[in-house]
């Protein structure tokens, strides 16, 4: 069987207990102060390399994690060592990056690293875009398989990927290489526990500027302004059926 | 004496494994942290080896409860905010 060499890209977030809130210059949503953590898409798909590599022990010869982000992805980088990757590598910025701008470094990345398997969550839970795996694959010319709720990889190196859609599901082949983006039910991701996390300390992870990869990543999009949803406003309640008429009509929805 | 001494380290362990985990205790650290120590110091006075094993068994138990109840409440509110009904 072809040697697996897995990458997934991690991302570090506002943590998924945390409500957003946005900040005073309404550029942006506050992030200072706040408990930040590993992506819950992304933690599935760590989960999912390591399950591939227990499925298949002499196969999977490496799990790299990648991120890009500030220096304290770091943190993130070491759970995701903690959970089970080889090593890890971060591209260092402090500015926020773009879905295609994280699909050039990864692009980047899989060449310089010659990765056959890419798995990512499917979207952040920060920026919901859902769009770096599709750009990633289409920049790779791999094929991809997004919202895996199923991952097997067969013999001579085929990937068969189960999916959730509307009313069942649907069972895509790939050859390798491939692109895999992993659904909420995809597995269930192990906690990374105290004496894990003290051995990820030891695990390599390599630091490099944004600017190393030689990548074009600057902003194509401009954030006009940001601004919390309107507050729900409560129901009223009428007396009759009469009184309801007549306040449907008033409404305008008769 | 030795044998409970290598329990003792046992027992250490478990105990910081737990404190780690209660950190994110949806109660929160206060509320996890004395829980804890009462439950450790309620057995302190424990000397039969088979009983300090009985109790690192049911320590580790716990642990396994605390993560899956981790588990479950994250997929609850991700299952909540982007599962098959919300699309």
């Amino acid at each position: 069987m072809t040697a697996l060499r897995i990458l997934v890209p991690v991302k570090r977030v506002i943590d998924y207990a945390v409500k957003p809130r946005v900040n005073a210059a309404q550029t942006g949503v506050e992030t200072a102060g706040v408990k930040m953590s590993m992506n819950p898409f992304d933690e599935l798909s760590i989960e999912e390399a390591i399950r591939l590599r227990e499925r298949h022990p002499t196969t999977v010869t490496d799990i790299l994690a990648f991120s890009a982000g500030p220096a304290k992805a770091q943190d993130t980088l070491r759970t995701a060592m903690a959970m089970g990757a080889d090593r890890a590598l971060l591209a260092e910025t402090d500015t926020e990056l773009e879905p295609l701008a994280v699909a050039k470094l990864l692009q980047r990345v899989v060449k310089d690293e010659d990765r056959n398997l890419v798995i990512l969550g499917k979207q952040s839970i920060d920026g919901d875009a859902g769009q770096t795996g599709q750009m990633l694959a289409g920049l790779l010319g791999w094929g991809q398989a997004t919202q895996a709720s199923a991952v097997v990889v067969g013999e001579g190196g085929r990937v068969t990927v189960t999916r959730e859609v509307d009313g069942g599901e649907e069972v895509l082949e790939l050859g390798l290489p491939a692109v895999v983006t992993a659904d909420l039910r995809l597995n269930e991701p192990r906690y990374a526990s105290l004496p894990n996390i003290m051995k990820a300390k030891k695990k390599p992870l390599v630091k490099r500027a944004v600017a190393d990869f030689g990548v074009e990543v600057g902003a194509r999009l401009q954030t006009v302004k940001v601004v919390e949803p309107a507050p729900r406003k409560g129901g009223g309640k009428v007396e009759d059926v009469g009184g309801l008429v007549a306040r449907l009509k008033e409404l305008g929805a008769l | 004496m030795t044998s409970t001494n290598a329990l003792r380290y046992e027992v250490r362990q478990i105990y910081k494994n737990l404190l780690y985990l209660g950190r994110e205790y949806p109660l929160g650290y206060d509320y996890f942290r004395p829980r804890c120590h009462n439950a450790f110091m309620s057995n302190a006075g424990l000397t039969d080896p088979e009983k300090i094993k009985e109790g690192i068994k049911r320590a580790e138990y716990v642990k396994k409860e605390i993560e899956a109840l981790y588990y479950v409440k994250k997929y609850r509110a991700m299952n909540q905010a982007y599962g098959a009904a919300t699309q």
